[in-house]
């Protein structure tokens, strides 16, 4: 589904990576490792199409990326660091809008059995705690149908219950045939398929 | 694409909603700048009801100058803007919805108090129709304008005073046009050329506007 041919990313002056080369199938768990500041984020940002490499380029079945913006855009989930949740609206609220923005609205139904199984309460965000703001953020993940993830640090904030969880969801993501490609510093107990190493950071 | 501008535009007027004090700031700011000229100059009659028109306009303009910041600043701190970027509807539509929604409450308030700040200055009764429609034509403008140099001065150290120097020069032709409308019907002369050509800006402005912040976005979320 997603490929990468000889990627290179450049930030400033220094290299950041080069030569980074993919090959995601249906099914398959890509783990990104590499110290910090090796790229991670930034080689997540170029597959989404938001960065463009120095470098290279990203093919998604066959097409350059670089070509079909809002097409591929409408492929993908991409959580980034920042978890993507507005302060002052509730977590139901904050999936709606991001459902409708990425083209597949859910039902108001869906929005809260995916937000009430993460156990998220019906607050503004701003009165969350981090593991919680996470929690609404990846609830994203229990009402999309699009086949490929791109999850930067998913994991982080959360507890042994949500990564439970989390790993739950990318499982039977992988086995309905979708695709994940994702960030982690931790030991997080799924088995990845393929492991893309950037090495110990520039 | 138009149920993707309808939830953007929703948003952000829901997010203004919930933080009033923020639409509010701009609002007050533009009343007692307004207010100033007045106190600082005396009770000249004639000399207020000349120079009326102009501080009125000068005044919006800053007003609008002072909400630009957040326009996109906040939606890039916590990530949305990135999802944006990477929605199903072309990123032109989205800026065209932003741009909507932050004209509705920071411009058309003002087309809505200007009567009232005209008041303060004298201003013949019949000229406040001239002055609501210049601000009504030219506010959507600056918000347009303003938008560009907010993409651009994304994420920039002292992003705040660059805007201002980009922005404002560019808001000239908009106060020329806006304040010489109303000096015009102040005349006694037909002001219907300025305001086709006020017009005329924002019939350009909406055309283009959107192609630039979406390529100044993307430039600035690299």
């Amino acid at each position: 589904m997603l490929e990468a041919a000889e990627l290179e990313c450049e930030r400033g002056a220094r290299t950041l990576f080069r030569g980074v080369s993919l090959a995601v199938k249906a099914g398959d768990l890509l783990r990104v490792a590499g110290a910090n500041g090796s790229g991670k984020t930034s080689l997540l940002r170029i597959l989404c199409g938001l960065a463009t490499p120095s470098a290279g380029e990203v093919r998604w079945k066959g097409q350059p990326i670089a070509g079909m913006k809002e097409e591929y855009a409408r492929e993908l989930v991409y959580i980034g660091h920042a978890p993507a949740v507005k302060d002052d609206l509730t977590p139901s609220e904050n999936l709606a809008i991001t459902c409708r923005l990425a083209g597949r609205p859910a039902s108001a139904e869906a929005l809260r059995a995916a937000l009430a199984q993460l156990g998220v309460p019906e607050l503004p965000v701003r009165k969350l705690s981090q593991g919680q703001r996470r929690r609404a953020a990846l609830a994203r993940l229990w009402v999309s149908d699009a086949p490929l993830w791109l999850l930067d640090e998913p994991y982080s904030a959360l507890d042994a219950d949500g990564m439970e969880a989390l790993n739950g969801r990318i499982g039977s993501h992988a086995a309905a045939g979708g695709a994940v490609v994702y960030t982690t510093h931790q030991e997080v107990g799924i088995r990845s398929t393929q492991v893309v190493d950037l090495g110990a950071g520039a | 694409m138009l149920a993707v501008a309808r939830c953007v535009v929703h948003r952000d007027l829901l997010l203004a909603l919930r933080r009033r004090s923020d639409v509010a700031t701009a609002l007050l700011f533009f009343v007692i700048v307004a207010s100033l000229f007045p106190l600082g100059i005396g009770a000249e009659p004639n000399l207020l009801r000349a120079i009326a028109p102009g501080v009125i306009w000068v005044a919006a303009l800053l007003s609008s100058m002072l909400s630009l910041g957040r326009l996109f600043a906040a939606d890039h701190a916590d990530g949305t803007l990135e999802q944006m970027l990477l929605g199903a509807a072309p990123l032109g539509v989205v800026v065209v919805a932003k741009g909507l929604a932050h004209w509705l409450v920071s411009g058309l308030p003002l087309v809505a108090i200007a009567p009232l700040i005209a008041l303060q200055y004298d201003l013949a009764p019949g000229l406040y129709g001239v002055l609501a429609l210049s601000l009504l034509l030219g506010t959507p403008v600056l918000s347009l304008i303003g938008a560009i140099g907010a993409a651009l001065t994304l994420g920039l150290r002292g992003g705040g005073v660059l805007l201002a120097l980009l922005v404002l020069p560019l808001y000239v032709p908009v106060l020329i046009l806006g304040a010489g409308s109303v000096e015009m019907a102040a005349a006694g002369l037909a002001p219907d050329g300025q305001l086709l050509l006020l017009g005329a800006l924002l019939v350009v402005a909406a055309a283009f506007a959107p192609w630039a912040i979406a390529a100044a976005l993307r430039i600035s979320m690299e």
